[in-house]
């Protein structure tokens, strides 16, 4: 049987994913740069190839309560959003974790306001780190689609049960196109069953949801609720692992890594940005320069083992992200540092941050990276934090 | 009167003895959970109920003590309108039939922060019956002003001193603000008016889409008035015409209870402690917005 392939945007990427996914019910409200994804499930419902209920929700407030609602009855259920929406979720956020809905979500990665910025960042969802939900990071409209039906069958699964969260950037990844293999609905079915859980409203048994809980018990729920996502663990690894045995396409679980073995520094990257900072580590291979690139899939749960042994040999690394945690540094940072910090790695570690509001990060800006973190290694003195291509004189 | 033609009318005398609601922590002489407990006969077992924040909330779900015997949810504050809906939908995408989903909301969580989500439910016209329990205040939190609360009311956010007299604002108009929606059905009611009440559910669960019910509902808590009075003041409410019955449906209003004669304003303010405060001239203003109200219904709405 040949394969299937389309041209498509990752946007649209996403709705294939989801609409292969078979949900219940979908409910989002529009944003740029998320719109096409829900342009295209809402075309997939009115031409009838997808048998789900599309709700015209007024806000994301809604979008996720309403997503949380029918999934409280066992609903399969599916949002997306971005930057100033998935903020204007947070409430619904943090209660769908605690409620155990393991609805799915698609995120655009966009810069948050003010000033207003359209373009891509990751500094919406990095804010939402601590909300409870699992989050992967993709890195093209191939893994995008990939990544909701996995995401489905993580999220739902019994030891997990927790909202996940999968997160492309902005007009790079969302508004770009690609060819992309669509999988067999058959096989989609064979690796995402129906969703099946105890934890939901029913007839036979009535249950109260939802409920409120003393200083007693509420420890004991946060405890399960952060062993569940560290459960998400094995389960994300074994749904790569499935996904590779029936599709052909292995993503290597938590992090992946290019060249990092005998490199001398390397870059940690999140998101599409990886594609770039590969070609560099090839061009500078080419040149005799030892170096290479971690790839953090998941922010949450997050690789910390993983992370520990790939660097361990490593003699400066930096973490390249679109993000900063205002007054301090990025928060990819703060995790990849906290995680090295417990196994005493004490080379230099530095943080490039850039690629604010859709500003392009090009491979002589890696490059850069490359040969600063080599220099740094060779003891040249260095900051953490580099705002790296600053169009401003800056007296520091 | 308002029930459906098909059905028995629920009564006193044939009422489920089933309860749906109890053992929980309101207040002696609750009027919203009144509300809650009567509606949940109406509406059976095969019903979810969904709670925002606020006093049903608070007094009915202390994990591990739950007090529905029939499928409930505690929601965000905002979000109950949403929240039922996707329960509707979500069941009904999972092929369940024979259910209603129902949401009970204070004032607050339906007339201010709620308000948003509660337009695009009727918007979308999912099949929910959505319940505004009306205790005049954000009660669960400590009796702060809510867009419910009347004009001249102290509550904690509107003390009542020498330069300001409670609440400087009236009512927001909710029923009007929900039919002007075109909801297939909206009501008013009182749980001083418990068949009345009793009818507007039963009507409003046969509605296959959105309906709406406006239920007035004592608070001895906030409100300052004996816990044994709470049935009685919410019929005082609707004798003198603070608060009216009525229906919307198929684009008409009705006045369900048009008194000839309305009792005493005064009577009714002073037996409250949050009206304690008012002075004669602030109950004037009352009874005059009163009457300005009552002349435009009886013009614009059909009545006896
Ligand atoms: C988003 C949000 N804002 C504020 C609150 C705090 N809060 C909880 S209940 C409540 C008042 C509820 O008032 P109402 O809806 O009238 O119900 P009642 O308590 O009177 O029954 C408030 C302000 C909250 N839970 N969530
Ligand atoms: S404060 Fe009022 S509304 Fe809340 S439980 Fe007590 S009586 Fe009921
Ligand atoms: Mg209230």
């Amino acid at each position: 049987m040949s394969k299937k392939r389309e041209f498509i945007s990752g946007d649209e990427a996403v709705a294939i994913g989801v609409k292969l996914s078979r949900p219940h019910v979908i409910a989002a409200y529009p944003i740029t740069p998320q719109t096409i994804t829900v342009e295209r499930l809402s075309e997939m419902v009115e031409r009838g190839e997808l048998n789900a209920e599309y709700m015209h929700v007024e806000s994301e407030h809604s979008a996720i309560s309403a997503a949380m609602g029918a999934s409280a009855v066992g609903a399969r259920t599916f949002t997306a959003s971005s930057s100033q929406g998935l903020l204007y979720m947070t409430e619904g956020l943090h209660y769908a974790s605690g409620g155990r809905f393991p609805v799915v979500m698609m995120n655009a990665n966009r810069s948050v306001a003010l000033p207003w910025s359209i373009y891509g960042d990751q500094r919406d969802s990095l804010s939402l780190l601590d909300s409870g939900w699992i989050q992967v990071y993709v890195e093209d409209a191939q893994e995008a689609l990939d990544m909701m039906i996995q995401a489905f069958r993580i999220a739902e699964h019994p030891d997990v049960l927790t909202p996940m969260m999968v997160n492309l950037d902005g007009f790079i990844l969302t508004h770009t196109y690609e060819i992309v293999e669509i999988p067999e609905q058959s096989q989609v079915d064979a690796f995402l069953p129906p969703f099946q859980t105890p934890n939901k409203m029913c007839f036979n048994n009535p249950k109260n949801m939802g409920f409120s809980s003393q200083p007693n018990d509420n420890t004991e729920f946060k405890y399960q609720q952060n062993l569940a996502v560290l459960n998400a663990v094995k389960v994300l690894e074994q749904a790569d692992t499935d996904f590779a045995t029936m599709f052909g396409r292995k993503y290597n679980g938590m992090v992946d890594e290019y060249q990092s073995a005998d490199a001398e520094v390397l870059l940690v990257t999140l998101g599409s940005v990886t594609g770039t900072v590969r070609d560099v580590v090839d061009e500078m291979r080419a040149e005799g320069h030892k170096v290479g690139v971690i790839k953090i899939r998941y922010m949450r749960p997050f690789p910390e083992e993983q992370l520990q042994s790939l660097t361990a040999k490593a003699k400066a690394i930096g973490v390249l992200e679109k993000d900063i945690s205002f007054g301090y540094e990025g928060t990819v940072y703060t995790n990849v540092n906290s995680a090295l910090a417990k196994v005493g790695n004490t080379v230099p570690k530095l943080n490039f941050v850039g690629g604010l509001g859709g500003r392009d990060i090009s491979k002589a800006d890696i490059r850069n990276m490359f040969l600063k973190l080599q220099r740094v290694a060779a003891g040249e003195a260095y900051k953490t934090v580099d705002f790296f291509n600053l169009n401003v004189e800056t007296n520091e | 009167m308002s029930s459906a033609n098909t059905l028995t009318r629920i009564t006193p005398k044939n009422i489920t003895d089933q309860e749906f609601f109890y053992g929980h922590k309101a207040c002696a002489g609750c009027g919203g959970s009144l509300a809650v407990r009567l509606a949940l006969k109406v509406l059976g077992e095969r019903t979810y109920a969904a709670f925002p924040a606020g006093c049903m909330a608070a007094v009915g779900f202390i994990y591990p003590q739950m007090a529905f015997t029939n499928n409930a949810i505690i929601t965000t504050f905002p979000g109950v309108a949403s929240m039922a809906s996707g329960i509707a939908v979500g069941a009904k995408a999972l092929g369940i039939q024979n259910f209603k989903t129902v949401a009970f909301a204070g004032d607050g969580g339906t007339a201010d922060i709620g308000l948003q989500a509660l337009s695009g439910m009727i918007d979308r016209g999912d099949d929910v019956l959505y319940i505004c329990y009306d205790n005049e205040a954000y009660m669960n939190t400590g009796i702060q002003k809510s867009g419910l609360t009347p004009f001249g009311t102290q509550t904690t956010t509107t003390p009542a001193g020498k330069n300001i007299h409670g609440s400087k604002t009236q009512k927001k108009n909710l029923f009007e603000i929900i039919a002007a929606h075109d909801i297939p059905y909206a009501a008013t009611a009182s749980i001083g008016y418990p068949q009345d009440y009793i009818d507007k559910v039963q009507k409003a669960a046969q509605v296959k889409g959105p309906a709406f019910i406006h239920v007035y509902a004592s608070c001895p808590t906030g409100w300052g008035t004996p816990t044994e009075t709470s049935v009685e003041i919410a019929k005082e409410a609707v004798d003198c015409g603070l608060f009216f019955l009525a229906e919307y449906e198929n684009g008409d209003y009705r006045l369900t209870r048009n008194p000839k004669q309305f009792a005493s304003v005064a009577d009714y303010l002073k037996k409250q402690g949050r009206f304690k405060h008012l002075s004669d001239a602030d109950i004037a203003s009352i009874e005059a917005h009163r009457d300005h109200k009552w002349e435009r219904m009886r013009r614009m709405w059909n009545h006896q």
